[in-house]
């Protein structure tokens, strides 16, 4: 049995949805329920066990389990849940898609989980000033297509954008392949509605160009629901660019790729997109959407570029050169724009091919200097053969943010257990590389308790001070992001996790 | 000493002294609250730490001027995209002061370009936040937080900033066409800066594309644009679509000069009289903005308006400076969250 499926065992505490019939540890959460159905709408507020199970977790490994969960269809609704979450002394967490990988959506110490999905307005777009505000349930693929028409995007692009929100992309700092050039989404948000944990409606950022005081904008995004609840997001919206290419190069080394990355940057080239893939993976690709991706490569490249006309014409040779410099056996050149989005789609399309090669996967998320991708990606090897497992890698080459994916099957006995001590060793790998835990994931629960592996306890004490200024109560997505003892004069030792066996690394 | 050395004596220093005036190059003195008198003088320490070009990062103290900075990644045919208007600027006096240089809309703004901060605190303990890589969602946003903060929460040592090749080109135009209508012209001009009588665009970029976009746009080569200058100056920030709405007011007003930058909503301001300052102050409020004070106007307050959420503001100061021995005066924070009655709600 996957962890997956033991964490729902979790959703048999309440049994039912009748109130007279809860068990009576949750007699509380039966006065938390009507409260928040006499402010919500009874059908905006839930706690059938479907329910509760559904929203045991996020797409991260862990359970959790809320007491009751919400569906606010209005702005001053997710304030209205938050101020009973206070009167109630509640937690809360706020949850989009549920997409997030590192367990930021999970509720822990049954809180009231706030779903945001129906909100869902695109409520404004200024395309003179490129600027959209939305709600944060639009999902972030929604809003660059309603938006097509006016010759503009949304620029970050996970690779969930067709399922993830724009209010989770806030949460967690997303970024995407295209995020090379222009930036992940804190380059892309200029003002955001606040429900701050104590029930203030807040706007923070504006759509002037600076504010006076501290970047509070800046400080909530990425911030993983930990200081509130976005309700409305002022987003920067970009030119479509005139001209694009994509080029596709493959290599008979990992190596080779890797200096054509180094090559291109130095060149004072920065592409839209510099994605790599590796033998694994970019054979699973092949089979599973017939790309034309060389099935026996050791490594691709695929590079985008973009801007005008000339320069990207100029760029694509310069790319070529280096490419073929650094020992690319071919250089394709995508010819129109269908064989463009089929090479994307190739790319994008990484996930759902691992599913040929074994029921689970594991994804991890960690961004090294790019000078040290290649001592890095032969490091996860070396971890990866050492515990018996698959280790398939599709990523940011171009800001060397690593995604190695390991593929196992959750019914082999003791397996869990290698794909967890392979993981912590390949983020300590990263570290020691003088890397970092997460380019675009977050930390969550994932890897909360890894904090203290790149923060010494004053730095974590500092961002548990501006943490604790937004939510002094502690109300927001308590035990997440911060280990405990983030805080001087804290006591130490983790808290118990959901499924009681310990934080996943 | 060293640099490790040189920021623990920085730390020391900021721990023990009872009110602390974080200085540079003197630049940005006026920005926004005068400094405290009185107060110990703390300089950052100075020099490039590590250069990696492949990286596009740099680690620098924060004592650096700007002016060295830009001589060793000019080196590598690189650049950081900090921009004060006088160069003798050092990198935490412009990071902590907040002023976006004019190629923002290209470049982005200058919070956009801190990849990891190293800081004083007020108890004597030396803080780092974010990380080294140009990606990283790896906790809590400190950098972000210390941009623009005025020395308020803690006193920059050592910054690692993004670092992007140096445009292979660079070309200024001239237009008199409205200056919505030229900057609609281009794909991502660096800069679009109108003052009223004319739009003048700065264009980077492969030489080709500049050359084109040039051409196609029908401008005329140029000089760039120039700062307006008088003893009193600052500049005001109003959403994007407001500037011309602000510019007609500073048009009517008398002795102001000013130039917009378009597409980004600061428009720069400069009088001889303190009068005229305040005078376009109250136009920048009125179109839904403000000006902050960047020299001179020593009679006026150096921001015109309430700090916006307050209350969440001091909780922050209070948290890293709860004696408000930083920097005192250069933010009008009130000292305590219980001072603060009510939030500001949106409309």
């Amino acid at each position: 049995m996957s962890e997956r499926t033991q964490g729902r065992r979790y959703s048999s505490a309440i049994a039912s949805d009748r109130l007279d019939q809860w068990p009576d540890e949750h007699t509380g959460d039966r006065a938390l329920l009507a409260d928040l159905r006499s402010v919500l709408g009874r059908d905006r507020a839930r706690a059938e066990p479907l329910e509760l199970s559904l929203y045991a977790r996020d797409a991260g490994h862990q359970a959790g389990e809320a007491a009751v969960v919400c569906f606010p269809d209005r702005g001053e609704h997710v304030a209205a849940a938050v101020d009973v979450a206070v009167r109630h002394d509640r937690s809360f967490v706020a949850r989009g898609s549920g997409t997030g990988l590192a367990g930021g959506a999970t509720p822990l110490g049954r809180p009231i989980l706030i779903v945001t999905t129906h909100l869902n307005r695109i409520v404004d777009v200024d395309a003179d000033a490129r600027v959209a505000w939305v709600e944060p349930g639009v999902l972030n693929l929604d809003l660059s297509r309603a938006i097509r028409h006016l010759g503009l995007h949304y620029a970050p692009d996970p690779s969930s954008q067709a399922a993830c929100t724009i209010g989770g992309n806030v949460a967690t700092n997303a970024g995407g392949p295209h995020c090379l050039a222009s930036g992940v989404t804190a380059a892309h948000v200029l003002a955001i509605d606040v429900v701050l944990p104590d029930g203030t409606e807040v706007r923070l950022g504006g759509l002037e160009p600076d504010q006076p005081g501290y970047d509070m904008r800046g400080c909530f995004v990425g911030s993983e629901g930990t200081m509130g609840i976005a309700t409305r997001v002022a987003v920067r919206l970009t030119p479509n660019p005139r001209a694009i290419r994509t080029l596709l190069l493959d290599f008979s080394s990992i190596d080779d790729a890797a200096a054509t990355v180094s090559g291109i940057i130095a060149a004072g080239v920065i592409p839209a997109a510099l994605e790599m893939m590796d033998a694994e993976i970019t054979r699973a690709v092949e089979e599973f959407v017939g790309a034309g991706f060389p099935r026996d490569a050791a490594a691709v490249l695929l590079v985008e570029l973009d801007g005008l006309e000339a320069g990207v014409a100029a760029e694509v040779d310069e790319v070529s050169r280096i490419g073929r410099a650094s020992g690319a056996r071919t250089v394709r050149i995508a010819a129109d724009d269908a064989e463009r989005a089929l090479l994307w789609k190739g790319r994008k399309s990484a996930f759902g091919a691992i599913a040929r090669i074994a029921p689970d996967y594991y994804l991890h998320d960690a961004v090294v200097p790019r000078t040290r991708l290649v001592d890095v990606l032969r490091r996860v090897a070396e971890v990866c053969a050492g515990q018996r497992l698959t280790v398939m890698n599709v990523f940011h080459a171009g800001d060397g943010n690593l995604h190695p994916l390991i593929a196992f099957d959750a019914r082999e006995p003791g397996i869990w257990a290698r794909v967890r001590d392979a993981g912590d060793e390949i983020l300590r790998a990263c570290v020691e590389a003088g890397g970092v835990l997460s380019g675009e994931h977050g930390i969550g629960i994932e890897k909360r308790d890894a904090m203290s592996l790149v923060f010494g306890p004053d730095d974590l004490d500092a961002q548990a001070r501006l943490r604790d200024a937004f939510d002094p109560a502690g109300r927001a997505n308590p035990d997440k992001v911060l280990p405990r003892g983030s805080r001087c004069g804290e006591l130490g030792g983790a808290p118990p996790s959901a499924d009681g066996e310990g934080t996943w690394i | 000493m060293d640099l490790i050395q040189a920021e623990e004596e920085v730390a020391r220093v900021v721990g023990a002294a009872s009110r602390v005036d974080p200085t540079g190059g003197g630049t940005h003195r006026e920005v926004g609250g005068l400094p405290p008198e009185e107060a110990t003088v703390v300089r950052a320490p100075v020099g490039v730490v590590t250069y990696d070009a492949a990286d596009l990062t740099v680690a620098v103290g924060a004592g650096t001027t700007v002016a060295e900075l830009t001589e060793v990644l000019a080196t590598a045919g690189q650049e950081c995209a900090l921009d004060p208007r006088d160069p003798t600027a050092t990198v935490g006096g412009t990071i902590a002061s907040g002023l976006s240089g004019p190629r923002r809309p290209r470049v982005g703004p200058l919070r956009d370009q801190v990849l990891e901060v190293r800081f004083a605190t007020a108890d004597g303990r030396l803080v780092r936040g974010g990380g080294p890589t140009v990606k990283n969602v790896t906790g809590y946003d400190i950098p972000r937080l210390l941009v623009g903060s005025l020395g308020t929460i803690g006193v920059l040592t050592r910054l690692i900033l993004r670092c992007r090749p140096v445009p292979a080109s660079v070309w200024w135009g001239v237009s008199d066409d409205a200056p919505d209508a030229v900057r609609a012209r281009f794909l991502r001009p660096a800069t679009v800066a109108w003052d009223g009588a004319v739009t003048r665009v700065r264009l980077e970029g492969h030489p080709a594309d500049v050359e084109t976009e040039a051409a196609g746009a029908g401008l005329e080569a140029a000089e760039p644009f120039t700062w307006p200058v008088g003893e009193h100056r600052g500049r005001a920030s109003v959403a994007p679509g407001r500037v011309v709405e602000l510019a007609r007011a500073l048009e009517a007003a008398n002795g102001v000069r000013w130039v917009a930058e378009i597409g980004v909503g600061t428009v720069h301001v400069a009088t001889d009289s303190e009068a005229a300052f305040g005078a376009a102050r109250a136009d920048a409020q009125r179109c839904g903005g403000w000006l902050l004070r960047e020299a001179g106007a020593p009679g006026l307050d150096g921001f015109g308006i309430d700090l916006p959420n307050a209350a969440l503001l001091a909780r922050v100061k209070g948290a890293f400076d709860p004696t408000g021995k930083l920097a005192p005066g250069r933010l009008p924070i009130p000292e305590s969250p219980s001072q603060v009655r009510g939030e500001v709600r949106p409309s």
